[in-house]
């Protein structure tokens, strides 16, 4: 009797207060939602692929890079690591029998839905053309639909900031015995400054959107010039959540590559305390940074000094964190699985986005790369390159647990390959096309820029090609894959010890920790 | 004394482990409760940057003396929390009720006190943004200022009425015989709430109506 | 265009390039530098210990505080050095010369328009003298849009009720592209126009024919006219084929009658077309929204008179011919 037959009927499903079932039930709402922005981001691709706007009208398109931007940040990225695979594994991995709020916890997940209908409402009603960014005064002036999209986005941050508190309350107190901090698997360490960041970042965000829409329910005019108000001030409380959300979306990754790495290589991880403390530190700082965005905004050059510093400082522990990954390859058992596959590739893709941070971080050479597309290749080789990758990553290495069984490894190689060759062709071209002077949303644009998008637009159908072919065999693994083993990759960690799935409690008796969590059998024993 | 809800649920390991879980819960909401009003803090100390003589010329058409007795009915509302707190640990069940029906009762006269303050603000026309129509000369942008006013002490009305709410909710469970010194939780998290609230409008009453 | 610039920055027409050109070299070099080190060692690595046997052992190493120390320290050192000399240049960039040529920037949905310190000149094309310091005093009328001049490396955003300013000092006669990075609506992208960087006496020259392109003498009011309806991006509202767009096509809207808001009908002639370029929210159309942003000051008498004459060549008489 596992979690997935202990009840049955669709009811058990909707009522359920199982943290695996809500974990698989916001995995399917994640993934439904990153497949509709995915369409959209092929249509914007489709349209540039010749540089007159031909292909649709010029509102059409704003409405379709719009909606692929909110889709993208408020339903699938910034919920799917920790709503799908954390509430999966936190419980399993510190040892307990659930979240320590299952109640909320489905609260939570419902919050979901309802701001996902506000979107739906938004797609069929009106839609949205303000980009995901919500500038004001141009979305308190748009005839689209701003104010459902807004509130589904404020309702969208009361199910995130939910989520963080049930998370970090369950990591502090629900611990099984002997699972000191210093044993704890890398994942939780990355999922609790994630939660810190959803609860402490998300109600200002919550707030900037009541206000927006307020200013244009009632004419508040908070971010209206014409009677005083200041529409820049608007773009300082939207990235005091939105750059703390970066590392919402990126946080989780780290802490997924933690967990691939060791597991796929034999290996403890290389300076556990730096990388547990760098996710600390870049959950703090990261609340320090929020000016970068505007450096040409027109704040003042003190501020744009203060936050150049400090986005430099953030990029230190990101560092030492690649550099970690790096190191614990050294002298390890390296398996080329699928897990392992994107493991690599993130840390070639992630290393190109955060390099290209520093290009964007010095603020003169910012002032020529703001909003071109230098930018959109850069976030999105951090957030496709290092989120999404290891969020498949991720999906592959606890694939097994969560469903009991093995999906095909030569499919999932080829899988891997199609995306990592679709995605570079996708994005790396929009660099070169970027720092050569293309600005970003434009809907048709000089000749001169063809030739880039045209790679880009080929590789975005590769990368499709690759994402839906691993949707595909995964989905085929449910009803045809081999019968997962209990623990197929050999992991030490506690998810590994419950059954395969595991039951409907997790353990059949409390787990009691004695080690760290990637003391595995293979290392040879210290001769110190 | 029967109890409807097991007190222990099923993922934890022990009482005590139950209670600081949602102990610590309750903190961490509150912490995103003060976030979310820290935004407002900053748009009012951006736009009193901006507009200093606009403060201090608006703020003469609030009324301190109503301000005054909301922030000592507040005060007053959060004694009688603490006492209905205490109470519940105590397990002296009839005190606990009186106290969370005078916290009510304070709570109402809050909302009602606020309701002839908005009243007449509506009358004058010192209202937000575009419907701002008053006659009196104020120097600068003062539908900005009182767009703050509503906005603030509206979203603070807001959760004096989620207040009222949930200290009913504990109220009725109260009658039911459900809290004693082994079990009082929900009283005490409750409690913690409404201490929030009261420590907001303690903000709230100095900026607004006392910015000179 | 390919061949023009490096591969990877536009070509380079001015003195503020190098305030950004030296640093993203510097930055690109160190870059590829840490990229090819991080590549190249996880590939050793991946190859040298690759799994062999499934009972292959590892090494218990987990951690070296001299190493750790050292990746980030070196690093640290690096973005420090990024960091000051970003700041440095970007304060280079901020503050214009004082003898500059201040131009009056105005940046409307979905146009440009440079205002110049010479009586009635106002452009939608900035031309600019080679060799001189050029400092634009920038506003929105409308949201927020963004001055961009890929080959001089300027971005400064423009905002409504607030100036702000850039300054550049073309190197390089020719012509460069403007572009808007602020996203603005539905002609975001069509907000385009160019800087026409012209040698000392040419310009002026053209300063002194009072803003007329050379060789524009002797042209018709109604291509001039024509001409204006392309440059100030009419366009992007009203088609002249009939489709009816944000506001009302001119095809044949010269010389018929109009019903209004107001619910009056007004005919359609010289003086009704001129107000509604001054003060387009006195008399709008029935059935259109009233969104269409003023020209007081972006057009001047001349030039409102040759967009009349362009209506009446495309009005209701010759439509119906």
């Amino acid at each position: 009797m596992n979690y997935l037959t202990a009840k049955k009927g669709f009811k058990s499903w909707l009522f359920t207060l199982d943290h695996k079932r809500i974990g698989l039930m916001y995995l399917v709402a994640v993934l439904s939602f990153f497949f509709l922005g995915g369409v959209f981001a092929l249509l914007v691709r489709a349209e540039l692929w010749t540089p007159a706007g031909d292909m649709f009208t010029a509102d059409m398109y704003n409405k379709f890079f719009t909606l692929h931007g909110a889709i993208m940040v408020f339903l699938f990225i910034i919920p799917s690591v920790p709503a799908s695979l954390g509430n999966f594994l936190i419980p399993l991995m510190i040892g307990a029998k659930d979240v320590a709020f299952p109640r909320l916890n489905l609260l939570s997940w419902y919050i979901y839905v309802l701001g996902a209908l506000f979107f739906f409402y938004t797609l069929l009603f009106g839609s949205l053309d303000t980009g995901w960014t919500f500038y004001t005064p141009y979305s308190s002036q748009t005839g689209t639909s701003v104010i459902s999209a807004t509130l589904g986005a404020f309702i969208l941050g009361f199910s995130s900031i939910l989520t963080g508190v049930n998370f970090i309350v369950t990591i502090h107190k629900m611990r099984a015995p002997g699972l000191t901090w210093g044993r704890l698997p890398l994942l939780i360490w990355a999922l609790y400054a994630t939660a810190v960041i959803q609860v402490l970042a998300t109600p200002v965000l919550a707030i900037t959107l009541l206000l927006l829409v307020v200013e244009r329910a009632f004419g508040i005019g908070f971010f209206d010039s014409t009677i005083g108000g200041d529409p820049v001030l608007f773009q300082h409380f939207f990235w005091f959540y939105s750059h703390p959300a970066v590392y919402i979306m990126i946080l989780p990754g780290f802490g997924i590559i933690s967990e691939l790495i060791t597991v796929h290589a034999r290996k403890r991880i290389f300076g556990y305390n730096a990388i547990a403390a760098s996710s600390v530190a870049i959950a703090v700082i990261g609340f320090l940074v929020w000016g970068h965005h505007m450096f040409v905004s027109g704040q003042s050059s003190f501020a744009s000094m203060v936050f150049s510093f400090l986005t430099f400082a953030v990029a230190v522990p990101t560092a030492i964190k690649v550099f970690s990954w790096v190191a614990t390859l050294y002298r390890g058992s390296i398996a080329f699985t699928a897990p392992m596959l994107y493991a690599l590739a993130f840390i070639f893709l992630f290393s190109i986005g955060g390099l290209t941070g520093i290009f964007l971080g010095a603020i003169a050479v910012d002032v020529h790369l703001h909003d071109t597309y230098f930018v959109v290749a850069h976030f999105h080789y951090v957030m496709m390159g290092g989120t999404v990758i290891a969020f498949i990553g991720g999906i592959h290495h606890w694939w097994p647990k969560l469903f009991g069984r093995m999906y095909n490894e030569g499919w999932a190689r080829l899988g891997c390959f199609l995306i990592f060759i679709g995605f570079n062709l996708t994005f790396f071209s929009q660099f070169v096309m970027g720092s050569r002077g293309m600005p970003r949303r434009y809907h048709s644009y000089v000749p001169e820029y063809a030739i880039w998008h045209q790679l880009s637009t080929i590789g975005s159908l590769v990368l499709g090609l690759g994402l839906v072919l691993t949707l595909v065999y995964l989905l085929h693994s449910l009803f045809w894959g081999k019968r997962a083993p209990h623990n197929p990759w050999g992991g030490e960690s506690l998810e590994w010890q419950a059954a395969t799935p595991p039951i409907e409690f997790n353990f059949t008796k409390q787990p009691v920790v004695t080690s760290g969590p990637y003391d595995f059998p293979e290392i040879e024993q210290d001769r110190s | 004394m029967s109890r409807r809800y097991p007190p222990l649920a099923h993922h934890f390991l022990s009482l005590g482990q139950q209670y600081s879980a949602a102990k610590l819960g309750m903190w961490l909401f509150l912490a995103q409760e003060v976030l979310f009003f820290s935004g407002l803090f900053m748009a009012y100390a951006a736009f009193r940057y901006f507009y200093p003589e606009t403060f201090l010329a608006a703020h003469e058409h609030l009324n301190v003396t109503l301000g005054a007795t909301n922030t000592i009915v507040l005060l007053t509302s959060s004694l009688t929390m603490a006492l209905a707190v205490r109470a519940a640990q105590l397990g002296q069940n009839k005190q606990l009720l009186i106290n969370l029906a005078l916290t009510f009762l304070f709570a109402t006269t809050f909302l009602v006190i606020k309701y002839f303050e908005y009243s007449h603000k509506i009358h004058l026309g010192l209202l937000p943004g575009k419907f701002y129509s008053a006659h009196e000369h104020i120097p600068g942008q003062p539908a900005l200022f009182f767009g703050l006013y509503f906005v603030m002490t509206g979203l603070h009305g807001l959760h004096v009425l989620v207040g009222m709410g949930v200290i009913a909710w504990i109220f009725i469970r109260g009658l039911n015989r459900e809290f004693g010194p082994e079990y009082n939780t929900p009283v005490e998290i409750v409690g913690l709430y409404w201490h929030l609230v009261d420590v907001i409008w303690i903000f709230l009453f100095p900026l607004l109506y006392l910015v000179k | 265009m390919l061949g023009l610039g490096s591969f990877w920055l536009p070509v380079d027409a001015s003195s503020t390039t190098q305030y950004v050109d030296h640093l993203f070299n510097f930055i690109f070099l160190l870059c590829t530098l840490f990229f090819i080190l991080i590549v190249f060692v996880t590939v050793l690595f991946a190859f040298k210990y690759r799994r062999k046997s499934a009972s292959q052992r590892t090494s218990p190493i987990s951690g070296n505080h001299k190493l750790e120390l050292i990746w980030s320290v070196i690093p640290g050192v690096l973005l420090v050095i990024i960091f000051a000399w970003g700041f440095r240049d970007y304060m280079s960039l901020r503050v214009p010369p004082r003898d500059a040529l201040e131009i009056r920037v105005t940046g409307v949905k979905w146009a440009w328009s440079f205002t110049y310190p010479v009586d009635g000149i106002v452009t939608t094309d900035l031309v600019v003298p080679e060799g001189r310091p050029v400092k634009l005093i920038m506003v929105s009328q409308d949201v927020l849009h963004s001055f961009f001049v890929p080959a001089f490396r300027i971005k400064q955003d423009v905002v409504p009720h607030r100036y702000s300013v850039v300054w550049f000092e073309a190197t390089k006669t020719g012509n460069y592209n403007i572009f808007c990075t602020e996203y603005c609506g539905t002609g975001h992208s069509q907000m385009l126009s160019q800087v026409k960087v012209l040698s000392g006496s040419d310009y002026q020259d053209w300063i002194d024919r009072g803003g007329e392109e050379a060789g524009s003498a002797g042209r018709s009011s109604v291509d001039v006219g024509k001409h204006l309806y392309k440059k100030q991006a009419c366009y992007t509202c009203h088609s002249i084929d009939g489709t009816s767009g944000v506001g009302p096509t001119f095809q044949g809207l010269y010389g018929s009658k109009e019903k209004l808001e107001s619910g009056d009908e007004i005919l359609v002639d010289d003086n009704f077309i001129r107000k509604s370029i001054i003060d387009p929210g006195a008399d709008v159309t029935e059935g259109f929204p009233p969104v269409m942003p003023t020209y007081k000051g972006r057009l001047n008498d001349k030039q409102i008179t040759a967009l009349i004459d362009y209506l009446k060549s495309i009005g209701t008489d010759k439509v119906k011919n």
